[in-house]
């Protein structure tokens, strides 16, 4: 196996790039069986990928969800509806700020160092090393990668949410008085498990697998040098944000 | 170039024949012909960039030549399934240039690797025989260190130790001697010599120092512009009956290797009027 | 070994720490929250017009909540909406001459049927009917008659009469 080696300056590459990354994708799924024997290694994936995400996420879900309560809470004050700010945030929290807030973090913090991970990991020859003890790069290195963004992103993006209520519940009910009763009886009868949370879910898986995808492509076929291996993390952030943002727009419309 | 004293064919672990290959638009082998005894040390050296390497990857089937036939242990590479070639993979260690150890492992666990990742031993049994290997090698005390923590010439040693802990039948090493202090590169070159007189595996070294070469090798290779310019024992080559040998064991700045890369003509380069000189092309 | 262990250790949690948020949300801020009620009984209203009451809206007396929707339907004699409520047992002690009318919290708000308590000494029994209702006030409609009629308090005289026609709002 050699690795490609794609230079994206022109204009015709981009669109190069973005047809390998699909070929990539099947190698990824068809690598899946041969990585169920390195469940271990995804495991460890989720603990990378996943765990050492939580500390980023859980703060900007708070900060997120207080940020949205003082907006929303006064924004609805002036139509005389206060009451619905539990309700908004999370409806805008479940169906969009969620998943997509935590993609793009999640993008800047687990995305990258995948990319650098198996950058060096290409540049010192570890994946060759691989590959000569006979053991399949891809299904040891790549997939497992691939499958912890799927697994972790939905759990990340439950509890930025989980976290988010909090701060917007602080800032409305405990700062600007708005009552308790309200603020929770108001959101439970206007957001749906199915269409709102789980919709949610279906999403962030969706976010997960496209940002590890980009992750994981821009590491395995990144020129073996420092400089080629500082542009793939550049570039993961930068397609993996615009990917998720296209994406989300596309399933916003099929989904509801 | 003829092969004046090719061994025999039935004892050639690796046959490589009418090899031809083009990178990057550059010719790296141009029907090469080359034999590894079984048994025996085999160096292949050669002036920079003459495709050593490149070569190495072709036995292990990491790159695919443009023609020819590359034969280990009876299968013919080029032409094996990525199952079939992962089974010959089993039986061959390689040492890379750059130790190539996994970072986020300990240097038992490297070594280790391929045991968990192909046997399903019982603890204990593979603790032994990771630890045998480590012994072997020097660096039992070291099993619980990190990558980060060695230096070049251990590296290197834990991942011969991780070449041979599947007691392959051939090992191919890329470079050995680089970027080591002389009593790292002895101890190199001893671990070579022992692991092929007492296990008897099948060796092809690729190097640049015909000093540690010519005390390990039993026949050297010497390849130069895509073909075998010679070869022989090391002492018949440090003899150096060629323009090529001349050169490569005698160090010459000059000669079948040129100094200057192809260029334009030099005094037009300069702005002067041509003189009708062009460096010669390789 | 006893690193790849604290791994898989850590992950769990991770996984856990994921799964409760997600349990957390869907059952503490959505609709499933209420399903979690006892012992009730059923009532039926009918209503000419239900605005955007939903199922699982909050049946409310005093403000309390005492229940909630149960079923939305289309009488297909009456042609009025037909909605069953679901009201708490705990509260079995409600007048037979009760009236139901369908109520806005706020001027955007959710909907919620409120039930104002009659003075009748029997009390309501499960399957009847509520015989006094008021259906949703219709921001549109008054807004139409307030065009119409130039009448400055349009707002309360509608109030008190129930529209008699079967405008539908989308």
């Amino acid at each position: 196996m050699s690795a490609t080696r794609p230079r994206p300056s022109r204009i015709g590459d981009a669109l190069a790039q973005v047809g390998a990354c699909g070929l990539f994708l099947f190698q990824l799924i068809g690598a899946i069986p041969k990585s169920l024997r390195h469940i271990k290694e995804t495991i460890r994936q989720v603990w990378f990928v996943g765990a050492m995400s939580l500390v980023i996420i859980m703060t900007c879900g708070l900060f997120v969800g207080m940020v949205l309560g003082l907006q929303l809470y006064d924004v609805l004050s002036r139509f005389g509806s206060a009451a619905m700010s539990g309700t908004v945030v999370a409806l805008a929290l479940y169906r969009e700020l969620g998943p997509v807030v935590t993609a793009l973090l999640f993008a800047g913090r687990a995305g990258t160092s995948i990319t650098a991970e198996i950058g060096l990991m290409r540049a010192t020859d570890q994946l060759a090393a691989m590959e000569m003890m006979a053991v399949d790069p891809l299904a040891y290195v790549a997939t497992p990668r691939f499958l912890a963004g799927i697994v972790a992103m939905p759990l990340l993006v439950c509890v930025f949410n989980a976290l988010a209520i909090l701060g917007a519940h602080v800032v409305c009910v405990t700062w600007l008085g708005l009552d308790n009763g309200t603020f929770w009886s108001n959101m439970t009868t206007n957001v749906d498990v199915w269409t709102d949370v789980v919709n949610g879910v279906w999403k962030s898986a969706a976010f997960g697998a496209v940002v590890a995808l980009i992750a994981v492509f821009q590491g395995y076929t990144t020129p073996p040098t420092s400089e080629g291996v500082a542009y793939a993390t550049t570039r993961t952030v930068v397609f993996s944000s615009i990917a998720v943002l296209a994406l989300d727009f596309v399933m916003t419309a099929f989904l509801t | 170039m003829s092969a004046a004293n090719a061994p025999e064919r039935t004892d050639a672990l690796v046959q490589v024949r009418g090899l031809s290959t083009e990178l990057n638009g550059k010719t790296i082998f141009d029907r090469l012909d080359l034999d590894v005894p079984r048994g025996k040390i085999t160096a292949i050296m050669g002036p920079s960039g003459t495709g050593k390497t490149t070569l190495l990857r072709h036995i292990t089937g990491q790159l695919m030549p443009d023609a020819g036939e590359i034969r280990v242990d009876g299968h013919n590479v080029p032409t094996l399934a990525r199952g079939e070639l992962f089974d010959l993979r089993e039986k061959i260690g390689y040492l890379f240039q750059n130790s190539a150890l996994l970072t986020d492992f300990t240097v038992f666990e490297n070594v280790a690797f391929p045991l968990r990742q192909h046997l399903k031993l019982p603890e204990e049994i593979l603790r032994n025989i990771v630890l045998t290997k480590l012994q072997a090698v020097g660096l039992r005390g070291a099993a619980e260190l990190m990558p980060s923590e060695l230096s070049g010439g251990m590296a290197r040693r834990v991942a011969l130790a991780r070449a041979i802990v599947r007691d392959p039948m051939l090992i191919l090493y890329d470079e050995p001697f680089v970027g080591l202090d002389p009593i790292a590169l002895n101890q190199i070159l001893k671990l070579i010599r022992t692991l092929n007189d007492t296990l008897g595996i099948t060796s092809i070294l690729v190097a640049h120092e015909f000093a540690a070469v010519g005390r390990a090798a039993d026949h050297v290779y010497l390849i130069a512009g895509g073909k075998v310019a010679a070869q022989g024992t090391p002492a018949e080559l440090a003899r150096g009956e060629s323009d090529w040998t001349r050169q490569f064991f005698g160090g010459e700045a000059d000669g079948p290797v040129p100094f200057q890369y192809p260029a334009r003509d030099y005094a037009a380069d300069l702005g002067f009027p041509p003189s009708g000189r062009t460096e010669r092309a390789r | 070994m006893a690193q790849r262990r604290s791994y898989q250790v850590g992950t769990g949690l991770f996984i856990l720490l994921g799964f409760a948020a997600l349990a957390y949300l869907a059952t503490q801020t959505t609709s499933v929250a209420n399903f979690r009620q006892g012992d009730t009984y059923t009532l039926k209203a009918s209503f000419t017009n239900i605005g955007q009451l939903k199922l699982r809206s909050p049946v409310k007396l005093a403000g309390v909540r005492i229940g909630s929707v149960s079923a939305i339907e289309l009488d297909p004699v009456k042609l009025q909406a037909s909605v069953k409520l679901s009201i708490d047992r705990h509260y079995s002690e409600l007048p037979d001459d009760s009236s139901a009318a369908i109520f806005t919290s706020g001027l955007l708000g959710d909907q919620y049927v409120g039930v104002q308590p009659g003075g009748s000494p029997d009390m309501f029994k499960d399957g009847d009917e509520f015989l006094l209702t008021q259906s949703s006030l219709q921001l549109e409609d008054l807004i139409g008659k307030f065009l119409v009629s130039g009448s400055p308090k349009p707002a309360e005289q509608d109030a008190a009469k129930p529209s008699a026609d079967n405008h539908q709002k989308e």
